[in-house]
């Protein structure tokens, strides 16, 4: 067998220009790696992922038989994908290339240090020649999909995911918990910037979805559980009690954001008069909000509270919210009084700042607090208000009368978000919103394949943002489904069959429901649902499960290659 | 002689601190030069084996580097590797080797600074302690000699499964739907670290010649009784037995194991 030769590793050192050529000292790193066991050949380029870089790459594989290849330039996060596609070119399994990072992790890191740095660069071409040669090809399984898709959530994001995935051709699913689509859309007055009412927006989206005979609608239906893998996913829903369940080849989550009730904060709760900007929509919508004379807003309520285990985050939608109710309520009572309470405003967006503008021109009135000092709401009878603040752009202490207090409260993540989050085998972030697996390299994906996130079930967002990160996520989720199948990587765990035991250990740690015990007790990998993050190879207490790719030994080579001892 | 430079490896996961250790190189933050990075897909990857087999090959300080609670990338491999490392931290205690040459924390892929700051941190607290008793020339064979006890101790089934098991155990129920205090469970696991440890170093002691409980209990600086007791179970479970009786003394010599 060919993996059974004794490797003839190929090093390419890169100058990324002066990035590292001007710290690293490259031929010295070049001629060191010539020194290095099983290390056939090594060159340097002025910048190795360049066409002319990859081509070398190409040709030393043919023309020196190489077996693995290293290449010491960046960071394997961004380049990785690139070197490993020249590998594939020229014949050679991408998992037998291995990456040295002398440019994050060295030349621009101790750039004042070049002779540290060079030193540094040696040994981490050292460590990774020691793991390439240790390293084996992969084969990727390859699956077919099911071209369907769930969305959970019939608010805007879902509707738009559900509508945009069903021009595109695929049947879509689309659950939502209540009686009628819509979400929070249906509680919502007038939206912003565009002063038109949500309910015409709204029956906009409700007849792109009804319309569309690829989408089947499950309403006052709840999604009861989820198994299986991308391509492969068999999701029971709950409709009133009755179970039915369907075959979907990918999901996105559009479970949206609830709005937090600010118990015991400002008076919310004690005084009827205060409430929250969500209720205000409501009641403009309903028409029932009585004669204003003077109406204060306090920004932040229970927002980027700045403390540990606290909302932290900014819920982004309040400012312009608050700005948009408070000229609506200068619109319906022109001769009312309205002042914002705020720590920072933030009408970020196309066509916000314009909006804050118009506020100012109509005398609402922003007073500025501090976080650790903020408004005091003080109840007076007859309902009334009054609002006592450190304004703290003047230095001085205001008390503000009040017939109407509007708290601008965060969006929170829904409660059953937990329970989603175990059952989709996904994760969520430490403000409890759903947890993107890359911020910038893959904003709408999750960590676990075939399944991607929208709207504000992943982070407090506008009405168009959520839309548009619903378009992106169906067009991610098109994209396994138009190719029919695809393969997954080949970091998984396997279990030695002679050493398992059948304790069970690697079953319970498992986060993605991978790995089962068989009809003679042994624990079985299912390859497509392995995500290879390595805890069941950590903790197996028989030593019965191996890392593809990241094995004990590879990992240790890398790590005692510099070393001394046995 | 020039100033110590000690040797630090360090495992950090892809998705987070290997990201925060990028940005920190991106920002251009300038750190000690003595770390070198192993990439691993999640920190909860790292077997207890694995910083202990680094150690003993002579390094003075291991980092593992994960994803804060809670923004694991596999929903909580982090938290796996805490206990990992808290259970790695007792046997260490037991071994001789500083325990703080080892250390746990979290960087997130927004963190450079704080890659950086840690890095460096750690690094003038390795220096502090100085170079690791291992490494050199003249390694500390005793504790050498321990540090393989505890990694024997760390492959063995009962320890692992305990520590596999911990999250199951204080936070979720068993089979009889009990639950374990966290406190409970760690006396618990102080006990069996340091019986496990006894266990292994007694077995390796008794590889090369037979030895009486006596000079088992000279060796692991423990008295006579505690020695035995742990005798009596690694007999139970195969680990040793009476090579020859001198006088009225016998003599125990390791079994092979597996």
């Amino acid at each position: 067998m060919s993996e059974n030769r004794k490797p003839r590793i190929g090093v390419f050192v890169c100058h990324c220009g002066v990035n590292i050529g001007a710290v690293v000292n490259v031929p010295e790193v070049v001629e060191y790696a010539k020194t290095l066991p099983n290390v056939a050949y090594a060159e340097s380029n002025l910048y190795t992922c360049s066409s002319e870089g990859l081509s070398k790459i190409k040709e030393a594989i043919k023309k020196y038989d190489l077996t693995q290849v290293v290449v010491a330039s960046c960071t394997p996060r961004t380049h990785e994908p690139v070197f490993r596609g020249a590998c594939e070119e020229a014949g050679l399994n991408k998992y037998l290339f291995h990456m040295a990072n002398i440019r994050e992790h060295c030349s621009w890191v101790h750039a004042k240090e070049p002779k540290k740095a060079t030193q540094k660069a040696k040994e981490i071409v050292k460590m990774a020649v020691a793991r390439a040669a240790l390293l084996e090809p992969q084969t990727e399984p390859e699956i077919d999909i099911q071209p369907s898709a769930l969305v959970i959530g019939g608010g805007v994001s879902g509707m738009s995911a559900a509508a945009s995935l069903a021009r595109q051709g695929f049947a879509v699913h689309l659950v939502e918990k209540e009686k009628t689509l819509g979400g929070k859309l249906n509680d919502l007055y007038k939206l912003c910037p565009i002063d038109k009412l949500s309910s015409e927006i709204l029956e906009e989206f409700v007849q792109a979805v009804r319309s569309n005979p690829n989408v089947t609608l499950h309403t006052s239906s709840t999604v009861k559980n989820v198994e299986g893998f991308v391509g492969n996913f068999k999701a029971t829903l709950d409709h009133k009690g009755k179970e039915e369940t369907i075959d979907v080849g990918t999901i996105i989550v559009a479970t949206g954001a609830d709005v937090l009730k600010p118990d015991g904060m400002y008076c919310y709760g004690k005084c009827k008069n205060v409430i929250t900007q969500f209720e205000l929509e409501r009641l403009m919508k309903e028409n029932e909000l009585k004669t204003l004379k003077n109406v204060v807003m306090i920004q932040c309520a229970g927002a980027r509270e700045g403390k540990e285990g606290g909302r932290n985050y900014c819920s982004r939608i309040c400012c312009a919210t608050a700005v948009k109710n408070a000229l609506e309520i200068k619109e319906l009572y022109p001769s009312a009084e309205v002042a914002v309470l705020y720590r920072d405003m933030q009408t970020y967006g196309k066509d916000f700042e314009e909006y804050y503008q118009k506020a100012r021109e109509k005398y609402v009135q922003f007073i500025r607090f501090d976080r650790d000092d903020p408004p005091e709401v003080i109840a007076k009878p007859r309902g009334k208000c009054t609002v006592k603040v450190h304004d703290i752009l003047i230095n001085d202490i205001l008390e503000l009368d009040a017939d109407l207090v509007v708290l601008s409260t965060p969006l929170v993540q829904i409660e059953e978000a937990k329970e989603l989050s175990k059952m989709l085998r996904v994760p969520l972030g430490a403000d409890g919103f759903f947890f993107e697996a890359h911020v910038k390299l893959r904003p709408v994906d999750f960590a676990t394949d075939g399944i991607f996130v929208c709207g504000t079930a992943h982070s407090p967002k506008t009405i168009p943002e959520s839309i548009a990160q619903a378009y992106a996520s169906a067009s991610r989720a098109g994209i396994p489904m138009a190719m029919k199948h695809v393969r997954t990587e080949a970091i998984t765990s396997i279990v030695d069959e002679d050493l398992c035991t059948g304790c069970g250990t690697c079953v319970k740690l498992c986060p993605y429901n991978a790995i089962r015990k068989d009809e003679f007790g042994i624990a079985r990998v299912n390859d497509v649902l392995c995500k290879g993050c390595g805890v069941c190879a950590a903790s197996c207490p028989e030593k019965a499960i191996t890392m593809r790719h990241f094995s004990d030994k590879q990992v240790l080579a890398e790590a005692t290659a510099t070393l001394g001892g046995s | 002689m020039s100033e110590f430079e000690p040797k630090i490896i360090g495992f950090l996961c892809n998705w987070c601190s290997y990201a925060g250790a990028d940005l920190a190189g991106v920002s251009r933050m300038q750190y000690a030069s003595n770390i070198r990075v192993v990439r691993v897909m999640c920190s909860g990857r790292i077997d207890p084996i694995i910083p202990l087999e680094v150690l003993m090959r002579g390094a003075d300080g291991v980092i593992v580097l994960g994803c804060h609670p809670a923004d694991c990338h596999y929903v909580e491999g982090n938290l796996h590797e805490e206990r990992k490392i808290k259970m790695l931290k007792k046997l260490l205690a037991l071994t001789g080797l500083e325990p703080e040459r080892l250390r746990l924390d979290w960087v997130s892929a927004s963190e450079g600074q704080r890659f950086a700051q840690i890095v460096t941190e750690f690094t003038c607290q390795i220096k502090k302690l100085g170079p690791s008793p291992v490494s050199g020339k003249a390694p500390n064979q005793k504790i050498l000699e321990n540090l393989q006890a505890a990694k024997n101790a760390a492959s063995d089934f009962r320890l692992r499964v305990l520590v596999g098991r911990e999250r199951e155990l204080t936070e979720k129920c068993n089979v009889y739907e009990e639950k374990m205090p966290q406190d409970e469970f760690d006396s618990l696991l102080d006990e069996v670290v340091e019986a496990e440890f006894v266990r292994q170093k007694i077995h390796l002691l008794t590889q090369t010649e037979p030895l009486s409980v006596k000079a088992l209990a000279e060796a692991t600086e423990l008295k006579p009784a505690a020695v035995l007791k742990q005798i009596v179970s690694m007999r139970r479970r195969n680990m040793i037995t009476v090579d020859h009786v001198e006088g009225t003394t016998p003599l125990y010599r390791a079994l092979e194991v597996g």
